[in-house]
């Protein structure tokens, strides 16, 4: 008897020893994408820190139109494809509000009569940025305006989808079907040619230790950062954020704590889809309003929500600066051709999904 | 249950299912204030069917269901639980990626305030659960989780709570304790409706039983009757 209950001490213990190396496999994996990326980041932030700050300024725009494609995608359950397209014509919707342009027959324009520019001193430039209050203004109303259309959308294609049961491929595709529709629409209404929101000089700030950079992504950086943190304070110290986070992982349980989900996936489309809006008009500022810029952000959005693990925002976030940075300091250093930015980022991607396959900051279920 | 006092849940003649071919046909039970009421029966007898139409996930192809007299056919699971009903699923009966006091917030959402002294209430019936209460839901052990869907049930002061087989997939240490919860849960004034493939332990603390078999009624009577029911042993009890 004795030697038998010896025996099964010492295979126990053998079972304890070869878990606890598997368990630490497992962490070093787990820590790894981590490690690796912490290193690059700081080593590109000192050898290479003017593109590592584009990348920074960039990235912030990936992170919060990422934010609001991995609300939705993990509350409305839709893999929205028009993402990259929301954001232009919320881009465009600013524009229109600011300027009263639409695109006339031929090369002209025809401008409306009334726009926000005509407000008194609506392009009076503030602190050293090309615009003045008419644009911020007209961002807010470009957001705004946004909701109810995500809200449509929401409404007549995707809810009655998924109501009859559709599969996640045929809810994405269709919407890749409203992001065609939506370009189309750009291009009718504003034409095929890049416009910008001022034709206005760009001026630049130099601040100690760091390279210069454009007045305007100041303004691009520090709103990127006041609604990452209102989004977070929203989903981690609001009942309604709370909701959000429960709906997003069990939706049955949340209607049987009373919760409306269908409220709530209501809010999460306005929440998402201001981010989104907000996003595309900062885009705009950053480069220029072109029907086609939207779509050939997606993939990068897209990057930096799996790469931060789909459905968590504050991965969303982290995923967008990685995706950010880590394309413009590969190119900006010079080491690939600005046609492989796309390629580098998705590399990175594959790497840390081999040793993560729910993302940076993905549940492990 | 007098004859003036409505039950506290009636369901009549209920024929429901996920396709055409129903799943259960004419099944009534009800549940008197107050009572533990268990619906035992082999698998696919159509429980948990049952207790999902009840509760609002699915639609009744017939049938009537009552709450406290008051008709509530067809209301969905988040209006229910504003007319005392709880329900504990079998699996997935926790958020896992919130904290356990996030779970019991949500538990008590349909609450404006008074939210704190429930938590605090049901802290009272599961003090395992205090220390806890920063952790994530999803960390905790299958009793520890099993404890807090039940807490998170009883956040709004049910009526009447309905469970889904809450002892499957737990230590024989567990189940006595789940069933003792249960008990506990029900000497508060809350009626309980639960489905169980554990039969003998449920209906040891049962009042009443129903026996479930190819989705239709076939018995039903006290719990201790059942118990000694010759039919039930052999068919239910392995004996």
């Amino acid at each position: 008897m004795a030697s038998v209950a010896d025996r099964n001490l010492v295979e126990r213990r053998d079972d304890a020893g070869s878990g606890q190396a598997a368990e630490l496999a497992r962490r070093l994996g787990q820590a790894a994408p981590w490690v690796v990326l912490g290193i690059l980041g700081v080593w590109s932030a000192v050898a290479l820190t003017e593109q590592f700050v584009v990348g920074i300024i960039v990235g912030s725009l990936y992170a919060l139109s990422a934010v609001g494609l991995t609300l939705i995608y993990g509350i409305a359950r839709v893999s929205h494809f028009a993402q990259g397209d929301v954001m232009m014509l919320s881009a465009y919707l600013g524009f229109f509000v600011l300027t009263g342009s639409l695109a006339g027959a031929g090369a002209t324009d025809v401008t409306l009569p009334v726009a926000l520019e005509m407000l008194p001193w609506a392009n009076e430039r503030i602190w050293l940025f090309s615009f003045g209050y008419g644009l911020v203004l007209a961002i807010a109303i470009a957001a705004v305006v946004a909701v109810p259309i995500l809200l449509a959308i929401d409404r007549v294609v995707y809810r009655p989808l998924l109501a009859r049961g559709a599969s996640t491929a045929i809810v994405a595709v269709s919407s890749l079907g409203i992001a065609i529709a939506i370009r189309g629409v750009m291009l009718l209404v504003w034409g095929p040619s890049g416009r910008r929101y001022s034709e206005g000089i760009r001026d630049t700030v130099e601040l100690p230790g760091l390279p210069r950079i454009v007045a305007d992504q100041f303004f691009i950086i520090a709103t990127a950062a006041v609604l990452a943190v209102a989004t977070y304070l929203l989903l981690y110290r609001t009942r309604l954020g709370t909701a959000m986070r429960a709906t997003a992982d069990n939706p049955d349980l949340a209607r049987a704590s009373g919760i409306d989900t269908a409220s709530v996936r209501r809010w999460t489309w306005a929440i998402g889809g201001f981010l989104t809006a907000v996003a595309g008009c900062l885009l705009a500022l950053q480069s220029q309003l072109s029907p086609d810029l939207g779509f050939l952000l997606l993939l990068p959005i897209f990057a930096a929500a799996i790469l931060g693990g789909i459905g968590s925002p504050h991965g969303a976030f982290i995923g967008g600066l990685v995706v950010g940075v880590v394309g413009e300091t590969t190119v900006g250093a010079g080491w690939i051709g600005p046609g492989y930015k796309l390629a580098v980022t998705f590399v990175v991607l594959i790497v840390v999904i081999l040793f993560r396959p729910s993302g940076l900051f993905g549940s492990r279920s | 249950m007098s004859a003036t006092e409505a039950p506290a849940l009636l369901a009549e003649g209920i024929t429901s299912g996920y396709t055409e071919v129903p799943i259960i046909r004419d099944v009534s039970v009800s549940v008197a204030r107050g009572e533990i009421v268990t619906i035992i029966g082999p698998n696919g007898a159509g429980k948990s069917t049952l207790l999902k139409t009840i509760f609002g996930f699915l639609q009744a192809r017939t049938g009537r269901v009552f709450v406290d007299g008051t008709e509530v056919t067809g209301m969905p699971p988040e209006r229910l639980v504003r007319r005392g009903l709880a329900f504990v699923p079998q699996t997935n009966n926790i958020f896992a990626s919130l904290s356990v006091r996030e779970n019991l917030t949500m538990g008590g959402f349909t609450l404006r305030d008074e939210v704190e002294p429930r938590i605090d209430r049901v802290l009272g019936l599961f003090p395992l659960l205090a220390p806890r209460l920063r952790e994530r839901a999803g960390r905790l052990s299958g009793g520890q989780r099993q404890t807090l869907a039940l807490a998170r049930a009883l956040m709004l002061d049910p009526s009447v709570l309905l469970l889904d087989e809450p002892s499957a997939s737990l230590s024989p240490v567990m189940v006595e304790s789940v069933f003792a919860h249960v008990a506990a849960i029900n000497q508060q004034g809350t009626a309980v409706l639960m489905i169980e493939q554990n039969a003998r332990h449920a209906l040891a603390v049962s009042h009443r039983g129903y026996v479930l078999a190819n989705g239709e009624n076939r018995l039903e009577g006290p719990a201790a009757a059942l118990l000694q029911s010759d039919d039930v042993r052999r068919l239910y009890l392995g004996e």
